[in-house]
């Protein structure tokens, strides 16, 4: 199959599982009221399947989606009233177009005739609703004019309704108006529906975008003001009908104005450890639906419980993403704990320091936020300590005596970047590389950079200052620092210049590490490998597996995998070889096989670190916690490959 | 050197379209969006000599991206091609009255394609 069909069946593939989902959601949200988002959304796979089939030369899935289409665009635009009736009759063209991509995939030919006759006549009996309210007169034609016929029509739709019209006018930065924008949009779709976003150049300035926003609305303008932060203009949409509709003003109540709940963190940390659980639970029912497939075929029960696991794994996710959203807390309130901190330091060391704070309101987990005050802290102190010069060796080079720190927090993609900036000596790479010589880790004759001298900092027990001051050197260095940032998943960075200033960047994660994990069982114990690492899983075959010179290799398909059994590794006792399974692990280019007892299944685990009483144990890369205060080890697989590689070293060419 | 900007929310679609222009042979270089937010943001960084967009897109849709370009000045002199499919003629008629070039519908044959561009870019 040439490369291009197979993107088309996979992007196919996709489209379909996509529309699938839009349908259950329809399905799911039919009572409470169908959001025409989600139609659009579903209408919008259909479409681009219909495009793409067409392109490709699949004549049946470009006719038949092209019948679902005109059935999904009516009720897009209001034409047609959702029923049961009619999600039923989409579910069964979808598991129908499923069918032809599947035959389209396999070369099989395939009839669509009697499928699109079939579409024919379900389209007979769909009434459409009459009437269209005229719109021209009543929207200003140089709006009407940019808006595609859907969103003319929903449009039309809304007046119909009697809904306010509103548009409201706002000015991006071109760097992050998708962002903005769709912040702001958000926003709106809870206070009605958005019909238009349109990008204007107008009276922008330049590095800058504009956007008309068309939205309907039963809420007035002040109050839409208030809940969106931007005042819309009314261009359609009689006042007094909507101010008897606007029902959600709030009633005079004596109950408490205060919504918030105070909650542990490791409540929080439970529920998302129950969601991990879960996914294992989903795990099952996904193997259960398979095995039901095979054993009775596509019918209707296995379609229903395949929706029903479908719709289970999007609410996990869901759950999570909501669950992590509630951890989140604004930097400041560790930016407060350290300002404490320079005003106590400066009057007990006598340097004056004014500390000057940006970015408070900086959001990150909660458990992210606690383990970067340490380090936080000690960058402070160290920069007190060793940066900032007292103030008549300012005075004497033309620097104001206060010395200044800037702390500094802001969000770049999915992190934090928190820098922290004196404006002190600067740290002298001179005698950085005096100091390593002196320890004896470089010679005369190694050529090293700044940036690489610096990295010097961050090595156990390196220090330039001979005197080990009461608050920085507290047997905790800069090695520690680093060590806990990247604990996280985060790094720390350092600019600095002579005399002018050090900037130490650390760049945090903003949630959790939640990664996919293997569960697997050695002897009693449990253990977690990380998804990434894994290649796949074999059941021990015994005529595969050998012993050569007391190393145990496995004849994978012609090829010999180093193998260990975990067991081994860790010493927990005897292992079985012949009902055991492999799992094929490794990272780049290296591969090995490890010998575990048992395959419990995949889930969603939330990694910690191991903290500092175990730092230097080899072999583990964090430990995650599982139901009530059951922990379990998560396997560090490169250390382990590039241990097992070097056991079996010699015997195979790896 | 002239850059395209293919503006498609079908990535397959979108790599067979810029497969198609490169096999025209001239020294076109294609820029690919998403999404008309992608094309809004590749907009001011990259001197455009043609921008072919679909309808259907998620953020943004094609009739408002071409709004965008054909009232900004400094874009305006750019052709527009509309990649349209059938039953979405009314669309089409809406971009072309907003000042787009050409349309092609979907699905085409490669030459058919590749004719259009050749028009569109040498009047």
């Amino acid at each position: 199959m040439s490369s291009s069909k197979k993107e088309f069946v996979s992007e196919a593939e996709e489209l379909l599982e996509e529309a699938e989902e839009h349908l259950i959601e329809l399905q799911e949200s039919s009572e409470t009221g169908v959001d025409p988002d989600t139609v659009n959304a579903l209408f919008r796979s259909i479409h681009t399947l219909k495009g793409i089939s067409g392109l490709f030369g699949q004549e049946g899935l470009k006719d038949l989606s092209h019948a679902l289409e005109e059935i999904l665009d009516g009720l897009r635009r209001g034409d047609i009233e959702l029923t049961d009736e009619i999600i039923a009759f989409l579910f069964k063209n979808i598991d129908i177009l499923k069918g032809l991509l599947k035959d389209a995939d396999e070369g099989r030919p395939s009839d669509t005739v009697r499928y699109l006759e079939d579409i024919k006549e379900f389209r007979k009996g769909i009434t459409n609703r009459a009437g269209k309210e005229p719109l021209r007169g009543v929207i200003d034609e140089a709006i009407l004019n940019v808006l595609s016929s859907y969103e003319e029509q929903r449009l039309r739709a809304c007046i119909g309704q009697n809904r306010g019209i509103f548009i409201a006018s706002v000015v991006f930065s071109l760097e992050d108006f998708d962002k903005r924008l769709s912040e702001l949009t958000d926003k709106i779709k809870k206070e009605g529906e958005l019909i238009s976003t349109l990008p204007t150049s107008e009276d922008i300035p330049q590095d800058s975008i504009g956007f008309k926003i068309l939205f309907a609305s039963d809420r007035n303008s002040d109050s839409l003001k208030t809940a969106l932060g931007v005042e819309p203009v009314r261009i359609a949409g009689k006042k007094t009908a909507e101010e008897k509709r606007d029902t959600r003003a709030p009633a005079p109540s004596l109950r408490s104005i205060s919504t918030t709940v105070r909650v542990d963190i490791e409540k929080l940390d439970r529920i998302l450890n129950t969601i991990g659980e879960l996914s294992l639970t989903r795990g099952a029912l996904k193997r259960i639906e398979q095995e039901l497939a095979e054993t009775y075929g596509h019918s209707e029960l296995v379609f229903d419980i395949h929706r029903a696991t479908q719709s289970l794994e999007r609410r996990l996710h869901e759950l999570q993403q909501q669950v992590l959203e509630v951890r989140m807390v604004p930097i400041g309130q560790i930016f407060s704990r350290l300002a404490q901190i320079v005003r106590r330091y400066s009057r007990e060391i006598g340097k004056p320091v004014d500390l000057e704070v940006f970015g408070e309101e900086t959001e990150l987990d909660k458990f992210i936020a606690e383990e970067i005050v340490d380090p936080l802290m000690h960058i402070v102190r160290n920069a007190m300590d060793h940066g900032i010069e007292g103030p008549e060796e300012r005075k004497a080079k033309g620097k104001p005596e206060k010395g200044t720190m800037i702390v500094r927090a802001f969000q770049r993609g999915n992190s934090v970047i928190v820098e922290i900036e004196d404006d002190g000596r600067g740290i002298d790479t001179k005698e950085i590389r005096r100091k390593a010589l002196e320890k004896g880790i470089i010679t005369e004759e190694t050529d090293l950079d700044d940036t690489e001298l610096i990295g010097f900092i961050f090595r156990a027990g390196f220090s330039t200052k001979e005197t080990v001051t009461e608050v920085s050197g507290r047997g905790v260095g800069m090695d520690v620092v680093k060590e806990r940032i990247s604990s996280i998943g985060g790094f720390v960075d350092v600019k600095t210049e002579k005399d002018t200033y050090t900037r130490f960047s650390l760049t945090i994660p903003i949630t959790l590490a939640i990664i996919k994990s293997l569960m697997v069982k050695v002897g009693t114990y449990t253990f977690a490998l990380p998804l990434s690492s894994i290649v796949e899983t074999l059941t021990v075959n015994g005529d595969a597996l050998q012993m050569i010179e007391g190393k145990m290799v496995y004849n994978l398909r012609g090829e010999l995998l180093p193998v260990m059994p975990v067991a081994d590794l860790f010493g927990t006792g005897p292992y079985r070889v012949e009902d055991g399974y492999i799992v094929v692990s490794g990272y780049g280019e290296r591969r090995v096989g490890l010998l575990v007892d048992e395959l419990i299944g995949g889930q969603e685990i939330v990694i910690k670190s191991l903290g500092a009483y175990f730092e230097g144990l080899k072999g583990f890369a964090g430990v995650t916690e599982v139901g009530r205060h059951n922990a379990i080890l998560v396997l560090d697989v490169e250390t382990l490959t590039e241990e097992i590689l070097l056991r079996h070293k010699g015997l195979i060419h790896v | 050197m002239k850059n395209i900007l293919v503006v498609e929310d079908s990535e397959s679609t979108r790599s067979m379209m810029k497969t198609i222009i490169e096999d025209l042979g001239e020294d076109y270089h294609v820029f690919e969006a998403g999404t008309g937010f992608e094309a809004l943001k590749l907009l001011p960084a990259e001197g455009f000599s043609l921008i072919i967009t679909d309808i259907n897109m998620p953020d943004i849709n094609g009739i408002e991206l071409i709004n965008f370009v054909k009232s900004t000045p400094q874009y305006k002199d750019i052709p527009v091609i509309i990649v349209s499919t059938e039953g979405s003629e009314e669309d089409k008629d809406r971009g072309l009255a907003l000042g787009a070039e050409a349309y092609i519908t979907k699905p085409f044959k490669p030459e058919e394609f590749q004719e259009k561009i050749r028009v569109v870019l040498n009047p």
